[in-house]
Formats: C-alpha cells, structure tokens, sequence
C-alpha cells in the first residue's frame, strides 16, 4: 500500500468511527470540545503508525482505546492540564478505565452525544451545525457550501455552540423522565430541518444541498438504531424514506417542479419505499408517524388515481388534532375536495380566510382558485390565482398561477 | 451519498465443504448490526444455490432459457448488500470488515458496484 493509500485508508476508517470515539471520550472528559481534539490526535497516532505497522483487525477499536487512554491521561495529569480541567471539573475517582467497551456502551455514549449536540441550549442553527459536524462527520466546509454560509461562520458557529455546553454545564446524558420527549423532539426537529434544508434546495446545480436529504436521512437511520423504542424516531424515519424516494421525480428536465399527480412513479425509488413502509410499522400515532402515513398513501400509491384520499382526509384530521395549525387545515382541505368533492374543501378553505397566519401565504389563495375553478366558478378562480401570483415569492411559482389564471380569462370578443 | 452494490462471490463447490468456526455467526450478527446502526446498510441478502436458478438469455433475436446448476459454479453470486456511503473508500471498508469476519480457511470475494442512480436534475 502506498503511503497516500494507507493516509487515505485510516481517514476512511476514523470518519466512519469519529462520531463513537468522540463521545466514548466525551463520557471520560466531559466536554465535547476536548474530546474532538483528542480523537484528532488519535487520528494523528494512527497516521503515523498505520503505514508502517498495517492497519490493525479493527481498526475502530485501536482508535477508540488510543483516544481513551489519551482522555484518561488528560484527566490524570489535571495539574498540566489546569485550565482545561477547570472547564471539565472532574475528579480522578470518576475517570472510568478505557477497557474496550461493549457495543451497548458504544451506543449509549453516541446517544448521549445526539443528545448533547441538540441540547435546546443552542439556537437551531447552531444545533444543526453541531449535529452534523460530530453525528454527520461533515467537514465545516461541506457545512458551509450545504448551507450557503462562509466557512467562518460554521466554524465560529460551531465554537460558540461547544462553548455554551459547556458553560451551561449540560450533562452528558441521555435524558430520562419528565423531559425526555421535549428533548427527544428536539432532536427529531434538528434531523427534519436538515432534510428540509436539502429538500427546499432552490440553489441551482449544487448538489451538497440536495445532499442534504441524504445526510439527514442517514441521522435519523442511525437514531433509529440507537433508539429502538422510541416510536417517533421510526415515524421520522419512515417520512423521510418516503419523501426521499420521490426526489429523482420531483423536477423536470429543466428544473422546473413537478407536481405529485404529474410525477412519473417509476422513477420512485422502490427500495426507498420498502424503507418506509416497514419503518411505518414501528411508528405508532405520534405527529411523525401521521405525517409518514400520509406520505406512504401517496407513495404506495401505483397511479395518481389510486390515491386513498379518505384515508389522507382522515389522517390529516388526526395531524390537525395532534397539532394544530392553519397550514395542517389547508392541506386537510385539499384532501376533503379529493375524498368528497371540491364543495365539502371550500367550506374548509373558507373558514380559514381569517387565520392571522395564513395572511400572506399564497397556497391559500391558489387552492381556493382551484377548487373554484373545479365548482365552474372561473371569473372567482381567476381572481384567487392572480392574488395568489402576487403573493408567491418564487418566480416559477408565480409563472405558474399567473398561467392558470390566463387560461381562465373569457375570450375577448 | 452515492449508493453501492456488493456482490458477494463464492465457489459453491468448495463452499459445501467450509467449515464454520464457533461464534462466526454471532461474529457477522454483530458486524450487520453495526453497518445498520451506522445508517449504512440498505438492503442485503444472500441468494439460494445456483442449482434452484434460471438463466435466461437474448441471442439472434430470441429468449432462451437454462436451469442451474451450471457447469462453471466458481465465482458465482451468493448474496448482495446494498449500502449507502460517502464514498468508495467508505464502501471498501465495510466490505473488508465483512470478508475479515469470515473463518480463516473460506475463500471469499466481494465485488463493489457503484449504483448508477438516475441524475436528479438541478434546481427544486
């Protein structure tokens, strides 16, 4: 093996291992700032020893015991180390022996570290920073691009985060009782916001972002090996397999969108499908697993026609109860017009006119037209589709209403 | 994340006289465990002999079709995995794993693809 091979072999080997022996060292030192720079001088040690020596059995557990024998000696030595421990504030008597740890111990510690990372300590932005730098293994540059920020900024932004967890003393933990779902939401929520980042990717031909998706998928495949139990992990998992599965679909050969009833199923990926389907049937009923079920009506669906639109009416009902918005009524509206006809949707969509938080959403005014348009009413439907071009703040969008509303314009005499 | 397919290759014949070690199996239970805990692993299985397959083929504008087993049965396909990962690199290394979990005495190979997925066009 070249030298540059066996460079690369080890970097291969310490991404796919970083996000364990990050927090296997965190347990030990109690501060995750440190306990990336000692798995950086891990790497370092192996890089040194690896091209000469070979890469050992396995090579995860050389590099989790060489960290944690270097976080022990941190702790030992806290005399040199002052300053830092003042920070750690730990006692000799606490530091655990680094024996090679079962895999549950692994597990428990990278779950603590989830935890960590998504403490709502931090701002969203910082916690989504945080989580994909430690959990993700992104570099803060592929951050950066993802994110369409200066690398500075991630950087400083991922600083500031490790800086606040520890001043705020967070424990490393997985927390139990009372504010274990607040917490476990937390999380949840910082997984759906990196989907959606990548999902709502309007910048052209970069592909990190749309990459995104991938990345957050994988967080939230390996938080459903972490947590098994927890039924809205599965839920979350199971949306994001589905949404996922559609994405080669949802753009044409110009990158303009295509709508779902346009989309051409065979390029859903199938494998995809089959995820979410069998993590659906782990979800139980919590706000996740709704939103999944929606998304798996329209994905095991083989025609747009096949859609089950009582099934979705109904299960929007359930998300409406489970939490309440505007935006949650709308779509169930949209679903009522297809499950009872565009009648039973308007007496929805009407009742909404007022909602404070809907003022200014431009799909209110555009599934109105719709249905509108559906009752024979053209001259109202237009009207609904230009206010709604006014409103929408992209241009393919607008293009879109402003055509819709065009092809209802009565011929001029 | 590109996607990766590996083809797990055998020599059926000497395959039927491998003999397993104690603790092989829980060995790879705890090596698929953790390629799926990392998020890594998409789909695997492994595939019955070639003596229960059919190979169809298209020559001269026909479909002719043969019943295993076939003459040749080294090298022949015995499971796959699909896995989604960084890169090559990362594939490679979960492949090595798997092959290392074997007894010593098996010959094994594995085969990585790199699953040519349909190009999603820029924009949203």
């Amino acid at each position: 093996m070249t030298e540059r091979g066996a460079a690369a072999a080890v970097e291969t080997v310490f991404r796919i291992e970083s996000a364990r022996i990050i927090a296997g060292v965190t347990r030990i030192v109690r501060d995750v700032g440190i306990a990336e720079e000692i798995a950086q001088d891990a790497l370092v040690a192996a890089l040194e020893q690896w091209p000469r020596s070979g890469v050992p059995d396995r090579p995860g557990a050389w590099l989790m015991t060489t960290a944690k024998h270097r976080a022990v000696d941190l702790v030992r030595r806290r005399e040199t180390y002052a300053r830092k421990l003042a920070e750690v504030g730990r006692s000799l008597e606490d530091v655990p022996p680094p024996e090679p740890a079962d895999a549950d111990d692994i597990d428990d510690d990278l779950l603590r570290l989830v935890f960590t990372a998504c403490h709502p300590v931090l701002s969203a932005e910082a916690r989504i920073a945080l989580t994909l730098r430690l959990i993700g293994g992104l570099t803060t540059a592929e951050i950066a691009r993802a994110f369409l920020v200066p690398e500075p900024t991630v950087a400083q932004r991922i600083v500031r985060a490790k800086r606040t967890i520890a001043t705020a003393r967070v424990p490393f933990e997985v927390p139990y009782g009372a504010d274990r779902a607040a917490r476990l939401s937390s999380v949840l929520e910082v997984i759906y916001l990196i989907f959606n980042e990548g999902y709502a990717a309007t910048a052209g031909d970069d592909l990190l972002r749309p990459a995104l998706c991938e990345d957050a998928l994988r967080l939230a495949r390996v938080l459903a090996g972490l947590a098994p139990d927890e039924p809205e992990v599965h839920g979350l998992a199971a949306l994001l397999e589905f949404q996922a599965s559609r994405l080669a679909a949802r753009t044409g050969p110009d990158g303009e969108p295509v709508l779902l009833a346009d989309q051409n199923r065979a390029r859903w990926d199938r494998l995809l499908i089959r995820r979410g389907v069998a993590a659906l049937g782990r979800a139980g009923s919590g706000p996740y697993a709704v939103q999944a079920a929606i998304a798996g009506c329209h994905a095991t669906a083989a025609r747009y026609e096949d859609t089950d639109w009582t099934r979705i009416a109904a299960l929007y009902g359930r998300l409406a109860v489970l939490t309440p918005s505007p935006v949650v009524e709308l779509n169930r509206a949209v679903a009522v017009s297809m499950a009872e006809g565009p009648e039973a949707g308007l007496a929805l969509v009407d009742r909404l006119a007022q909602a404070p938080a809907l003022r200014g959403y431009h799909l209110l005014p555009s599934v109105r037209g719709d249905l509108l348009e559906r009752l024979g009413r053209p001259a109202e439907a237009r009207a609904e589709f230009e206010r709604a071009a006014a409103l929408a703040g992209n241009a393919r969008e607008r293009a879109l209403l402003l055509d819709r509303a065009a092809r209802l314009t009565p011929p001029q005499p | 994340m590109p996607r990766f397919m590996t083809l797990i290759r055998i020599d059926e014949k000497a395959a039927a006289d491998f003999e397993s070690d104690p603790g092989f199996e829980q060995r790879m239970g705890a090596l698929f465990e953790e390629i799926t805990k990392a998020g890594v692993m998409l789909e695997t299985n492994g595939l019955k002999p070639t003596a229960e397959g059919t190979r169809l083929s298209w020559q001269g504008g026909k479909v002719s079709l043969t019943d295993g087993p076939f003459t040749e049965t080294r090298e022949v396909v015995g499971g796959y995995a699909i896995m989604q990962c960084k890169d090559m690199a990362e594939a490679q290394e979960w492949t090595r794993r798997f092959l290392s979990t074997h007894p010593e005495s098996w010959e094994v190979g594995a085969e990585i693809r790199q699953i040519d997925e349909m190009p999603t066009p820029p924009g949203n």
